[in-house]
């Protein structure tokens, strides 16, 4: 096979288009830079998604845990704290099991039929994992970034009569954003590292539908040679790496341009290991 | 009970692999500040590449190249007229003598062999994070005192000693402490490395088809894995109350905000 042709068989391989068999002898480098980069759909998928999602319950979590009413203070500090505590391997296992354990026909209520089956596949349930996890690390970024907006701004806008929802929409929530911005561009990153462990836990690859890692592993297995399909992970996870840099740091300017030049805080990337 | 065994495994892998990265890490943060050219590289590219990927890659990645490194090398020692190539199509051959471990060894020979690559594969990766934070905490320590040192007519080497080393850990201590939570969170990953730890027992014990038990038993595994999400729990709690206290009794007498805070507040 030419490599043209295999693009065209295993290029959207991981979600369920083109050959169904992967390549089972003489890999060749075409092979494997084609088959883990259509793994890194995935990555991208759950990467994306679960970061937009959790953006908003972040936010809430943020304004929850500084509330000073207990009834919403402590929630969100109890499911900070869940989620920041406990390593996300062991969350994505407990989500699975947990999903298996619904019944299969799907549960009744009120005389309609709910679906459950298809929260035990990797699309949904680690998705759900991934949007709480990662909106528990940005809550606890945001509540900081909140807790250190300027006083001097606050008091700012006070004196222009603002107050209560355009008090917050106009002043705190852009400053606090601001503040916040290149701590959850690392988080971004970290978070699109974590997504290489959704296929690892508890959560099946369904007819080899899997990951970049997924796909790099199983080379890895059948070539016994480490040093070819991990490097071409790591190449990827690099590019994946640039974008979200320059994606987050185009909205870093923005967020920054009413400053003067020196003031503004630059994206200082700095990514972290495991949660 | 093997089960309870494994929290020890869990325990064991902490207590070693927090020394032996901080070694790691100081190695490369001493390299990477190094006047010596290659070794500055060495050290600087140590910490670049490992940050910049999933440390998972690396965890996979590391176990097998450890594994096929060390057998490469005892191949060219054990077995000098061995005239195939080592990589033959999809294999990786080497003389029988050169098997890491012999085949013909005990359980545990194996067992602990796994255990200590992982460790290994560990520091690596946690030495180069380790790596990051200890250069900065060097150029933390303030410039002044370094240079008060070299007006009594220390030594580069004595400065560093003396003076440079003694103050960077309380510079050190937030990131290392921020380090040493994620390392409580990475040793799920053992798991799959291969080494049988809380994770492999979890699974093994609360399935259903396990052969531990000799009567059958409905699903357990999500008990299980309720027990080890409050085990870690506990774990990452009780470590942030040992650290915070840690933090105040080291900017004692330290010439920081902590420290001046510290000082005032004694009087």
């Amino acid at each position: 096979m030419s490599c043209l042709e295999t693009i065209q068989a295993y290029g959207l391989r991981s979600i369920g288009i083109g050959e169904r068999l992967l390549p089972r002898s003489d890999f060749t480098l075409c092979d494997q830079f084609t088959l883990i980069g259509s793994g890194l759909i995935w990555n991208v998928y759950f990467g994306f998604l679960a970061l937009l999602l959790g953006f908003f319950l972040a936010n809430a979590l943020a304004l929850a845990k500084s509330a000073s009413n207990p009834l919403l203070r402590k929630p969100a500090e109890w499911f900070i704290f869940v989620f920041r505590g406990s390593p996300l391997f062991i969350q994505f296992f407990l989500a699975y099991e947990a999903l298996v354990l619904l019944p299969r026909s799907g549960i009744d209520i009120f005389g309609i039929t709910v679906a459950t089956s298809w929260t035990t596949k990797a699309w949904a349930g680690a998705l759900f994992v991934l949007f709480l996890n990662t909106a528990a690390y940005s809550g606890e970024i945001f509540y900081g970034a909140l807790r250190s907006v300027p006083k001097g701004d606050v008091e700012a806008a006070d004196a222009y009569g603002l107050s209560g929802w355009n008090k917050f929409r106009r002043v705190i929530w852009p400053t606090m954003l601001r503040l916040a911005w290149p701590s959850y561009t690392n988080e971004a990153i970290f978070l699109f590292h974590a997504t290489t462990l959704v296929f690892f836990s508890g959560f099946p690859a369904w007819q080899q539908k899997g990951d970049a890692l997924y796909y790099a592993n199983y080379f890895a297995d059948k070539t016994f040679n480490p040093f070819v399909p991990y490097p071409i992970v790591a190449f990827y996870f690099v590019l994946v790496t640039l974008c979200i840099i320059t994606i987050f740091g185009a909205i870093n300017k923005r967020l920054n341009q009413h400053l003067p030049q020196e003031a503004r805080r630059k994206l200082r990337i700095r990514p972290q290991v495991i949660r | 009970m093997a089960f309870y065994a494994s929290f020890g495994t869990v325990i064991l892998l902490l207590a070693i692999t927090a020394p032996v990265s901080l070694l790691f890490g100081f190695g490369g943060a001493t390299a990477a500040r190094s006047h010596f050219l290659p070794l500055r590289w060495l050290g600087q590219g140590y910490t670049a590449v490992v940050r910049g990927v999933p440390d998972i890659v690396f965890f996979m990645f590391f176990v097998i190249a450890l594994d096929q490194g060390i057998e490469y090398l005892r191949h060219q020692i054990k077995c000098p007229d061995w005239d195939q190539p080592i990589r033959q199509g999809n294999d990786f051959i080497v003389c029988t003598a050169a098997k890491m471990p012999l085949s013909n060894s005990s359980q545990w020979v194996h067992e602990s062999y796994g255990f200590s690559l992982a460790v290994l594969t560990f520091a690596i990766v946690f030495g180069a994070f380790a790596a990051n934070v200890l250069t900065g905490a060097m150029q933390a320590v303030p410039r002044s005192q370094i240079e008060t040192a070299e007006a009594y007519g220390m030594s580069r080497r004595q400065a560093f000693w003396r003076i440079l080393v003694p103050q960077m850990w309380v510079y050190a201590l937030p990131g290392l402490s921020n380090l040493w939570m994620i390392l409580i969170k990475a040793t799920p990953l053992l798991f799959l490395l291969g080494v049988e730890d809380i994770v492999y027992w979890a699974r093994e014990l609360g399935g259903s088809k396990t052969n531990v038990y000799a009567y059958p038993h409905p699903d357990w595994r999500l008990y299980y894995f309720i027990g080890l999400l409050f085990f870690y729990l506990g774990m990452t709690r009780l470590s942030e109350i040992v650290l915070g206290r840690l933090t105040r009794r080291l900017s004692h007498g330290q010439a920081t905000v902590a420290g001046e805070a510290q000082r005032r507040v004694a009087g």
